[in-house]
């Protein structure tokens, strides 16, 4: 019953990304990989990682969609078809997975017991943790007790991540200034932002705005 | 279930590589993002099934159970950590995505490099 339910979602799984590569319409595309992260969260709750699949049903099909969703609502949402012929890359793609196939050959059975991968510090966790640390999840206790550096890393990337995203839209187009004869033409005396100059002299301008000039733009954009 | 062998293994490599052309092939930056997730998503699937052992259960410790199997814990520790990475770093592309589209408006690659040549 196990096997057929893994194999039935892997199935799916693979149909699913088929149908998204195949998908002109970006705002489907985005529906059917939200099917796919869900797809895949009961493929870890069969393979008895329920906790990865609780936060891969949240971020992965819940987050992941929104702010994909977000994004087309920004940029439009249909896709051109591409001009050049795909033969460079299936060509890439089918050698790649070959070797993968073949470096597969040599790795272990599934799901046996013996595996290299369940002989290290697993069973320590396995046997010790309950006393060690006290919470009967012991992807818990990992986490938090004896990965928590790990965890601590995971947090500091997210940070990463917030502070990067929010520059990057933060700066947005607003003060788009026009440089002539080398000398930037400040807008701050209009109180409205030049924008008629190309996107292109724009771009590299945005760059050398001194903290001063951008917290002006901002607050008369 | 032995008897699935390397079935698992395939497929998480078809998964992948469905999610590499859809990486280098497409045009589109929201479509190459979302082959991105395809392929991360594989990889996911790959470490889970390294950590399933036949006939186990999650590892949250049960009552009196002492001949109960446990699945290897650290692949679920590992990728719990990705997935949330994972999504930290499709958002950074997609705000990328997004200043690309105010500044060339466009999100199609053939179009960004004509327009920036």
């Amino acid at each position: 019953m196990v096997e057929f339910v893994d194999i039935a979602l892997l199935v799916l799984l693979g149909i699913t990304a088929f149908s998204i590569l195949r998908q002109k319409n970006l705002f489907a595309a985005v529906m059917m990989a939200g099917i796919y992260s869900l797809l895949s969260a009961g493929l870890f709750v069969v393979m008895d990682a329920v906790d990865v699949a609780f936060t891969e049903a949240a971020v992965g099909a819940g987050i992941s969609t929104i702010l994909m969703l977000g994004t087309l609502a920004l940029v439009g949402h249909s896709e051109h078809q591409p001009q050049h012929r795909p033969i460079l890359p299936l060509f890439v793609v089918i050698l790649t997975g070959a070797v993968l196939v073949y470096g597969t050959l040599d790795i272990p059975q599934f799901g046996d017991a013996s595996n290299p991968a369940h002989h290290h510090v697993a069973p320590h966790y396995l046997e010790e943790s309950e006393h060690e640390i006290g919470i009967p999840n012991v992807v818990t206790s990992v986490l938090a007790s004896y990965r928590g550096y790990d965890t601590m890393g995971e947090t500091t990337v997210i940070f990463a991540a917030l502070v990067g995203v929010l520059l990057l839209l933060s700066l947005g187009p607003r003060p788009r200034r026009v440089v002539s004869n080398g000398q930037r033409i400040s807008d701050t005396d209009s109180g409205k932002p030049v924008s008629e100059g190309g996107v292109e002299e724009a771009q590299e301008d945005t760059l050398q705005i001194s903290p001063e000039e951008k917290t002006l733009g901002d607050t008369n954009g | 279930m032995t008897a699935l062998g390397l079935f698992n293994y395939w497929a998480v490599i078809f998964l992948m590589m469905v999610g590499f052309y859809t990486l280098i092939a497409r045009g589109n930056l929201v479509k190459k993002i979302i082959g991105l997730n395809i392929f991360q998503t594989s990889v996911f699937i790959l470490y889970i099934t390294m950590g399933k052992i036949t006939g186990g259960t999650a590892p949250i410790f049960v009552e009196g159970g002492e001949d109960v199997i446990y699945s290897n814990p650290i692949p679920h520790v590992l990728i719990l950590t990705a997935i949330v990475v994972g999504v930290a770093t499709s958002a950074v592309g997609l705000s990328l995505v997004i200043r690309i589209k105010e500044a060339f408006g466009t999100i199609e690659e053939d179009e960004i490099q004509d327009e920036s040549l």
